[in-house]
């Protein structure tokens, strides 16, 4: 199968084995896991085994792929169609060279990811797709997909608005109007009223579960490791809708449980913390793991692998496909993504969401050369600050060499919050 | 220590073996409450028991106890340079360090130094009686001992060389301290703040008046046993 996939076999082992030895270290050693993430550490190990063959066994029914890096392209008109979206991660660093070969150093380890994984065909995800969707969001991956697009086998580009007038919001109708053009093209089928709905539904039930886990996190003790969190909505991307709604139902039927009877992964008055930033793609646990290293428990995650990607839902009232089209415009133009301008919504989200987790201090995670989110960081900071919520920047990359550095950050932010 | 005297304090490099020079430094204090900190500080409480606080922690009770006063920390120390602040009440608040390179440290004094074949007193004493500076473009340690090279060997004078090297250091070391919002009193820490040139340097700057403890490279251990103390 791999090889059928055009695998570099042997970059692909040692890239499992980076990943399996990362995993180990970062997951299994947390204490009094919940026992419904073992569901997701299966899914994780047959992340590059059972999820790919029951995608190229998909394929082989006829079922298109479409590879994504952004959450705003709409899963509900893929899975109108019958089609499955993934997410592609991109989370670390792999291959690094080759992509410096083609874009300049100062390009954020999101993209230098991307490119790496491609270039080196490691990842079978973006080989099996049948169409990567790009999307003109952040300047540096506006100008890498013109590079990109001759990697893979089909790149489509999805142009985006930077504002959030009414004329943005026709513009983003139009484009995901011209998507679902293509994605029916592409399928050969029709996207139906029914079947569009049906898609809306399992898209709503899936990110209810995630809303549903959020709020758990609120309590103290915490439930449920920031990390084992964060894995929740990693696999989010890439799993089968319907499977990981039941299994995150499941979760958090148990984690209920578990507050019921006031059992915790940390110790009651763990200080709490609300990460808010740049998305973390799988295997980026850098910052988490030294986060929860030190003690501290992270509640909540601001980012597209996070709430700012799961938190609205979809309404699925309509007659026609337009109105349900309309519907999921709606929905998507809330995302508080900061390519947009001005983007004050996410300050009120970021205080929101750390009042209701009751977090005692936000960490704002910026990847280096991510002109959005490094730009927004400085007056997100000021604003939580004079809102006397504590806050700690950190910049940083995939790269392993600042460890230190930002351990003992975190470590002083910790000592900050206990006062 | 004994109540808030001082009894003893030892310095010495942690070297490439970190752990053996610890346990000769512990082979006299037998029984001793401790507090580590530093970047070692986990890897050393893996060995003893003892309690552990990141420097940005002890370096402010530090500053606290020499000058109760202390509302900002300038610490230039070896790898990293920090600007702290605490609050009235004497709680750390906001604190901003160097990126990860060594610009801006007391180790880029230190290979500067070294290119100009200066001893470190006599580097700051230098810059500090030059009148004009050899303006450095680059910041990065590497470049920076190679662009030194250079002027050497173009002839400028050594003096000015080094006041130039000590005017870059210093608008690193300002930037950051900007970062954060500085309020009075001040006080430098770390092994930086015995450099004359640079207290000078960041007093222009600042317009601000920094307070010189005795043993600024110390403050840092002094927190700790402090804090040792309290808990
Ligand atoms: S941060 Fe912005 S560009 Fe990146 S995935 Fe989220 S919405 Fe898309
Ligand atoms: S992290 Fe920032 S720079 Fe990188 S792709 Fe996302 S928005 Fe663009």
């Amino acid at each position: 199968m791999w090889e059928k996939l055009g695998l570099d076999l042997d970059a692909h082992d040692a890239l499992l084995e980076m990943l399996g030895q990362l995993y180990g270290q970062t997951f299994m050693s947390q204490r009094n896991r919940p026992k419904g993430m073992e569901y997701f550490d299966f899914v994780m190990s047959e992340v590059h085994g059972l999820r790919i063959k029951e995608i190229v066994d998909a394929k082989e029914e006829g079922r298109k792929v479409f590879g994504s890096f952004c959450v705003f392209v709409p899963e509900e008109i893929v899975l109108a169609v019958d089609g499955i979206l993934v997410g592609l991660c991109a989370g670390a660093e792999f291959a690094l060279d080759e992509a410096e070969n083609l874009l300049p150093r100062n390009t954020c380890s999101l993209i230098k990811g991307a490119f790496g994984f491609t270039l080196s065909n490691v990842c079978p995800y973006i080989k099996a797709a049948d169409m990567v969707i790009g999307e003109n969001t952040c300047d540096g991956k506006k100008k890498s997909y013109e590079i990109f697009r001759d990697l893979v086998s089909d790149l489509y580009v999805m142009d985006m608005p930077q504002m959030k007038n009414e004329v943005d919001r026709d513009f983003l109708r139009h484009e995901y109007r011209r998507f679902a053009a293509r994605v029916e093209e592409l399928s050969g089928r029709k996207i139906e009223v029914d079947a569009l709905r049906k898609a809306i539904g399992t898209v709503n039930a899936k990110r209810g579960a995630m809303h549903r886990l959020a709020g758990l996190r609120a309590a103290d003790p915490a439930p449920i490791s920031g990390l084992d969190a964060l894995l929740a909505n990693q696999v989010y991307f890439y799993d089968d809708p319907v499977r990981f709604t039941e299994s995150s139902n499941q979760l958090c039927n148990e984690i209920e449980e578990r507050i019921g009877k006031g059992e915790g992964v940390f110790d009651k008055g763990a200080p709490r913390i609300l990460i808010s930033g740049c998305p973390m793609a799988v295997p980026n646990w850098k910052l988490p793991t030294i986060i929860e290293g030190a003690n501290a428990v992270i509640v909540g995650e601001e980012s597209c692998v996070g709430e700012r990607g799961t938190r609205h839902l979809t309404d699925d009232t309509g007659e026609t496909v337009e109105q349900l089209i309309d519907n999921i415009v709606d929905r998507y133009f809330k995302i508080d993504c900061a390519v947009f301008t001005p983007n004050t919504v996410r300050l009120e989200h970021i205080v929101e969401m750390a009042k209701s987790y009751k977090a005692d201090g936000v960490i704002h995670y910026g990847l280096q050369f991510c002109a959005p989110y490094q730009i927004e960081a400085g007056p997100v900071e000021k604003a939580l600050e004079a809102d006397n919520i504590p806050t700690l920047r950190i910049d940083t990359d995939y790269s392993m060499e600042d460890v230190e550095q930002i351990r003992t950050r975190v470590e002083a932010f910790i000592e900050r919050l206990k006062g | 220590m004994e109540g808030d005297r001082t009894v003893s304090s030892h310095i010495t490099d942690t070297t490439f073996a970190p752990l053996t020079v610890c346990s000769e430094l512990m082979r006299d204090l037998p029984g001793a409450r401790i507090v580590a900190t530093g970047y070692g500080r986990h890897l050393f409480a893996r060995h003893w028991k003892c309690e552990v606080v990141t420097e940005i922690k002890a370096v402010a009770m530090g500053a606290r106890a020499l000058l109760p006063s202390c509302r900002t920390i300038i610490d230039v120390g070896g790898q990293d340079t920090k600007a702290i602040t605490i609050t009235a009440e004497g709680k750390l608040h906001k604190f901003a360090m160097n990126d990860k390179c060594a610009a801006g440290t007391g180790r880029f004094l230190e290979v500067m130094a070294d290119a100009l074949s200066f001893s470190r007193e006599e580097f700051a004493r230098k810059a500090l009686s030059a009148v004009r500076a050899e303006k450095l473009s680059s910041m990065c340690t590497v470049f920076a001992e190679s662009e030194v090279i250079s002027l050497v060997a173009r002839g400028s004078a050594r003096q000015e060389i080094a006041l130039g090297i000590h005017q870059a250091i210093s608008s690193r070391i300002l930037s950051l301290v900007k970062g954060v919002q500085i309020e009075d009193d001040i006080l430098f820490a770390g092994g930086g703040a015995l450099n004359a040139c640079l207290r000078h340097l960041i007093e222009a700057g600042l317009d601000r008046k920094l307070h010189l403890p005795d043993q600024p490279q110390i403050a840092a251990a002094l927190g700790c046993a402090l804090h040792g103390d309290l808990h």
